[in-house]
């Protein structure tokens, strides 16, 4: 079922579901991995918080185009292409040009990610709170409490990795200089979201980048990293133009409800 | 867990505790091991109060504990066995007090 969104508020806020989602998804594929037991359970309650937005947006949208659309057939039923999350969240949790879909997982990947996209996250949310869309405001003071949570876990771990050891900070500032680039995207032109955020009466993603750049730099620099230039090619996930990856993440998270439509669980 | 054994010396054990709500006190929930401080607080976090447990957490360095010998206790508890007139129960309250 290919689903086809007519408003550009439904469709941005689909973005904003399917951010977190494909995020959410990628940080639970280290349930059971973790590298000591109290941080696998920190990224499974992360993976569970990004879920649990997921599913709010999703409810929300669903509810709008009351067509017969569920959460489910948003998360589940949909394409690759159809997806509109940011491509740094679907990356997996490797520096390597050509990583396999179980590739070896780092932690340094991980944290960075989770560390620079919910850095975008507090300032977004918060400015998504004044939404005239209501129920999308209330959505986003809830989450915003969430990110608030993953930036300081984050960063935490960033601090620890730069001015740890040789080897942690090494892993880190290759995670850096990997991930930076895909940050592009938070800020490239989009009709979608420029729409959307006129149609909220929301201040354009422009007005949050000083205070996203201050901040990244000053975690960045107190880790004793070096922030590289973000740029090269600027990808396009949020337009559904998505790398090779998102295809394994969906295969993976959709197979047993495509296996069983309309199973309850 | 492929960590270098060189690198990856185990961290040192906290003593977790937590106040359900605001007017009880910090009850001792369980321990974890973290690096320091800050992080035994950001674990404790994510292990003992994911399901609104609490509002509030204490952690201290498990080695900061002084604890009695298992060994003594025929020496230090024992005596107390046969001295039941310690609990308050042989006094009959006044009507007056109400509930206590």
């Amino acid at each position: 079922m290919t689903v086809v969104a007519t408003d550009p508020v439904h469709e941005y806020i689909l973005h904003l579901a399917d951010t977190a989602l494909i995020l959410g998804q990628r940080n639970a594929e280290w349930c059971g991995h973790g590298p000591v037991l109290e941080e696998d359970l920190a990224l499974a309650n992360n993976a569970l918080d990004l879920i649990g937005q997921a599913r709010l947006l999703y409810q929300h949208v669903a509810a709008c185009r009351a067509d017969g659309t569920t959460e489910d057939s948003l998360a589940y039923f949909r394409h690759a292409h159809a997806f509109r999350n940011y491509t740094l969240v679907e990356l997996p949790h490797s520096t390597g040009l050509a990583p396999t879909a179980r590739g070896e997982r780092d932690y340094a990947v991980t944290m960075t990610r989770n560390f620079l996209f919910s850095s975008l996250m507090v300032l977004l949310w918060d400015a998504l709170q004044s939404s005239n869309d209501t129920h999308l405001a209330a959505i986003a003071s809830k989450s915003l409490k969430e990110a608030r949570y993953h930036v300081e876990h984050a960063s935490d771990w960033l601090l620890r990795f730069g001015d740890g050891t040789e080897e942690s900070h090494a892993k880190a500032q290759a995670a850096i200089d990997h991930l930076m680039p895909y940050t592009q995207e938070f800020w490239s032109a989009s009709e979608l979201v420029a729409v959307a955020h006129e149609r909220m009466g929301v201040a354009d993603m422009a007005a949050l980048k000083p205070h996203w750049d201050t901040h990244v730099q000053a975690v960045v620099q107190d880790a004793t990293l070096h922030l590289p230039l973000a740029d090269g090619y600027v990808p396009e996930g949020k337009h559904g133009l998505h790398s090779e990856h998102l295809g394994f993440v969906l295969s993976e998270m959709q197979s047993l409800a495509r296996e069983h439509p309309g199973a309850q669980w | 867990m492929t960590q270098d054994n060189l690198t990856m010396k185990e961290w040192p054990l906290w003593e977790v505790f937590v106040r359900s709500k605001q007017g009880i006190e910090h009850k001792h929930c369980g321990s974890l091991h973290a690096a320091d401080a800050q992080q035994a607080l950001h674990m404790a976090r994510d292990v003992y109060t994911r399901r609104q447990e609490g509002v509030s957490i204490w952690v201290i360095p498990s080695a900061s504990i002084t604890a009695s010998d298992p060994q003594d206790k025929d020496t230090l508890f024992e005596p107390a066995r046969d001295k039941v007139y310690r609990h308050p129960g042989f006094f009959v309250l006044p009507d007056e007090v109400g509930h206590m």
